[in-house]
C-alpha cells in the first residue's frame, strides 16, 4: 500500500490541519502501518453480509414538536472566540482572487 | 488513611442518612486527600471545592430536616471530563476545548445532582477519549497509584485512578472501546459499560457516537449498581436511548448467586499475546466460579480476531466526522485570526495547534476510511464486519448466560513505553472491543495481582443488550468469593501512594 507523506497531506487538507513537513514523515508510516493491519477484514467478508451502523434495536426516533425554551444569544455567544454586534465574528469566508 | 475515605459508597450514603456522620465531613475528608495525593497522582483536571462543601451542607439541611432522600444522597463522585457540567471547564483534555464552559448540564451530571450527589471535580482522560493511558490527555497524564511510573489506562485514567488513590468513592466514565473497562483491570476497580442505550450520552462530548457509552466506576460490584441505577434509563434527549425499564441492578448485586448459571469462556480471548500472570490469575477465577456453581463451557467466536480492525475504522470514521466541529469559529480556541487570514486558514491553524498527536491521527485515519475510493473496502468492510461480530455474540449466548475473557492481555505498562507505537497501544483493548461494536453490557472485575509484577488483573463479563444485571449477579459473587480467599478486598493490598509496587520496603 505504501502511504507517501503526499497522501497524508491530501488527507490532512482534507480535514483542514496544517502539518509540518516532519509531522507528515512521521504519520506516513505509522498510519500505512495501521491500514495495512485492516487490509484483511474485506477478504475476511461475504458480500451478502448486510453492514451494520448502530447497535440500538431503534428507528425513526421522533419526539413532539413543541415549543420549548431555548438559549439566550448572550449564553450562545459566551464560549465564543470573537464576538460583533451580538453575532460570531468569523475570519473572510473568501480569498483575494475569488 | 483516615476511616471515612476507604469506605464504600453504600457506607458512606447509610452514615450520611443516619446522621452519624455529615456529608460535609465526608465530602471535606475527600478533598484533603486529593490535595494530599493529587499533585502524585495527577487523576483531577479540576476541583471543585467550594460548590461541592456547599452541595454537601444542602444535604445536610434535608437529612436533618427529615427528608427522604435517595439511596447515594450526599455521597462525593468524580466526573469525567467529557460530561458537560455548567460552572466548570468541560475539556475533554483538549487544548482546543481548554477553558470551555458548557452553557448546559449533560444528562447523568443532572441525574447525579438529582440524586443529592456531590460532585468533587473533573477527571483526568486520554485527549477526546482517543487512548488507554491518558498519556495523550493535553495536560498530562495521570498516575496508577498502584505504580506512580505505570498507566492507569485509557481512556478513563483518572475516574479510575482516583478510586485506587481514595480520592472519591465513585466516579462517571464513558466507555467507547474500552475506556471504563481497562481502567478498572489496571488499577483493580470496578468499571461497567452499560448496554448501549442504557445510559444517555446527552451532553457527553463525543467520540464515535455508535459505540459511546457512560457508566459506572467504583471499587466494589454493589457501589457500581448504586449508581447504575442513578444515571441509567430512558432519557428523551438522547435519540439512541432505549425506552425501557432499568433491570434490577442493585438486586443482582446483593444477591450474587450464579448457580446453574452457564458461563462461557471466549476461546479467541486468551494465549499467544497474553501475560502468564494475567492467564493464571484468570484460570483461577474460572475455578472459583465453577465452585460456586456456574456451568463453565468454551465458546469460539470466530470474527473477534477483527474486531480490532472493525473497531479503529468505525471509531476513527466516528471521530473525524465528530470532531469537524472543533473549527475555532463558535467556541474554543482560535489561532491566526490576524484580520488577513481567510476562516479556511483560521481552521487548519486551530486544529494543528488545538489538537495533539493521537486526535490528529485519528482523525485522517478516519478521513481516509471514509474517503472516496477506500469507502467500501475499509468503513463498509468493517460495518459487514460489525454485523459478524454481533452474529458471534448472538449465536454463543443461544448456549451460555455470560461470556467471560480477561479484561485486558497485559498488566499496566510502564508511562511512555507504547507512545511511538500506535498498533500496541490499541491492542489494549483486544478484549473490550467486540463488545462495544455489539452493543452489548459488559464490565471488568478485579481478580488479583499478577504474581508476575504485583499489579491488579481483570476480568471481563459480557452479557447480552439489556441484561446488565447479569452482569452484576456474577460481579457479586466472584468478589464475595475473592474477599473471602483473601480476607479483604484487592484495593487493601494497595501500596501507600507514591511507593513502586512489589517493593513496599524500599522508599522513593
Amino acid at each position: 500500500m505504501a502511504l507517501t507523506p503526499q497522501d497524508v497531506a491530501r488527507l490532512a487538507d482534507l480535514a483542514r490541519i496544517e502539518l509540518s513537513d516532519q509531522e507528515l514523515a512521521r504519520l506516513a508510516p505509522q498510519m500505512d502501518e495501521i491500514l495495512e493491519s485492516m487490509t484483511n477484514l474485506a477478504q475476511a467478508i461475504d458480500d451478502d453480509v448486510p453492514p451494520m451502523s448502530h447497535a440500538a434495536p431503534l428507528v425513526n426516533v421522533f419526539r413532539d414538536d413543541q415549543v420549548r425554551p431555548s438559549f439566550s444569544s448572550a449564553t450562545v455567544l459566551a464560549g465564543a472566540p470573537a464576538v460583533e454586534d451580538g453575532q460570531f465574528r468569523v475570519p473572510r469566508i473568501l480569498d483575494e482572487e475569488a | 488513611m483516615s476511616s471515612t475515605i476507604n469506605q464504600s459508597a453504600a457506607e458512606l450514603a447509610r452514615r450520611i442518612a443516619a446522621r452519624e456522620q455529615s456529608s460535609e465531613e465526608i465530602t471535606r475528608a475527600h478533598l484533603d486527600r486529593i490535595e494530599q495525593v493529587d499533585a502524585d497522582v495527577h487523576a483531577f483536571l479540576a476541583v471543585d471545592a467550594e460548590r461541592a462543601l456547599k452541595q454537601a451542607r444542602a444535604v445536610d439541611a434535608k437529612v436533618a430536616a427529615g427528608e427522604k432522600l435517595g439511596p447515594l444522597a450526599g455521597v462525593p463522585i468524580a466526573v469525567k471530563d467529557t460530561y458537560c457540567y455548567q460552572g466548570l471547564p468541560t475539556t475533554a483534555a483538549s487544548r482546543i476545548l481548554e477553558g470551555w464552559l458548557p452553557p448546559y448540564d449533560s444528562t447523568v451530571v443532572s441525574r447525579l445532582l438529582a440524586a443529592d450527589m456531590i460532585i468533587l471535580g473533573k477527571t483526568n482522560l486520554d485527549e477526546f477519549a482517543m487512548g488507554s493511558s491518558t498519556e495523550s490527555s493535553a495536560f498530562g497524564p495521570t498516575r496508577n497509584p498502584w505504580d506512580l511510573e505505570r498507566i492507569p489506562g485509557g481512556s478513563g485514567g483518572g475516574s479510575a485512578a482516583c478510586l485506587a488513590a481514595f480520592e472519591a468513592p465513585l466516579a462517571l466514565g464513558s466507555d467507547t472501546g474500552g475506556s471504563i473497562r481497562q481502567p478498572a483491570a489496571v488499577t483493580g476497580t470496578v468499571g461497567i459499560k452499560p448496554t448501549y442505550g442504557g445510559v444517555s450520552r446527552f451532553g457527553l462530548i463525543a467520540l464515535a457516537s455508535s459505540l459511546d457509552q457512560p457508566g459506572p466506576c467504583a471499587r466494589n460490584v454493589l457501589d457500581a449498581a448504586l449508581l447504575h441505577e442513578v444515571i441509567g434509563g430512558f432519557d428523551p434527549a438522547d435519540s439512541t436511548s432505549i425506552n425501557e425499564p432499568l433491570p434490577d441492578l442493585v438486586g443482582a448485586a446483593r444477591k450474587a448467586d450464579i448457580k446453574g448459571l452457564r458461563i462461557g469462556v471466549v476461546h479467541e480471548l486468551g494465549g499467544e499475546g497474553y501475560a502468564p500472570g494475567v492467564e493464571q490469575r484468570f484460570a483461577e477465577a474460572i475455578e472459583i466460579l465453577s465452585g460456586l456453581g456456574a456451568e463453565i463451557i468454551e465458546v469460539g467466536c470466530p470474527h473477534f480476531e477483527y474486531s480490532l480492525a472493525a473497531y479503529y475504522l468505525i471509531m476513527t470514521a466516528e471521530a473525524s466526522s465528530n470532531l469537524s466541529r472543533y473549527d475555532g469559529m463558535r467556541y474554543g480556541l482560535r489561532v491566526g485570526d490576524d484580520g488577513s487570514a481567510t476562516t479556511e486558514e483560521v481552521m487548519r491553524l486551530t486544529r494543528a495547534a488545538g489538537l495533539g498527536d493521537e486526535a490528529k491521527r485519528r482523525i485522517m485515519l478516519g478521513t481516509y476510511a471514509l474517503s472516496a475510493g477506500y469507502y467500501d473496502a475499509f468503513y463498509g468492510s468493517a460495518q459487514k464486519m460489525r454485523t459478524l461480530i454481533a452474529r458471534d455474540f448472538a449465536s454463543a449466548f443461544e448456549k451460555c448466560d455470560l461470556l467471560i475473557s480477561p479484561t485486558t492481555p497485559t498488566t499496566a505498562f510502564k508511562l511512555g513505553e507504547r507512545l511511538s507505537d500506535p498498533m500496541a497501544m490499541y491492542k489494549c483493548d483486544l478484549c473490550t472491543m467486540p463488545a462495544s461494536l455489539a452493543g452489548i453490557s459488559a464490565a471488568s472485575l478485579p481478580i488479583g495481582l499478577s504474581p508476575a509484577d504485583g499489579l491488579p488483573v481483570g476480568l471481563q463479563v459480557m452479557a447480552p443488550a439489556m441484561a446488565d444485571e447479569r452482569c452484576y449477579l456474577l460481579g457479586g459473587a466472584l468478589e464475595a468469593a475473592l474477599n473471602d480467599r483473601w480476607g479483604a478486598s484487592l484495593l487493601d493490598r494497595i501500596p501507600e501512594v507514591g511507593r513502586p509496587a512489589g517493593s513496599q520496603e524500599t522508599s522513593r
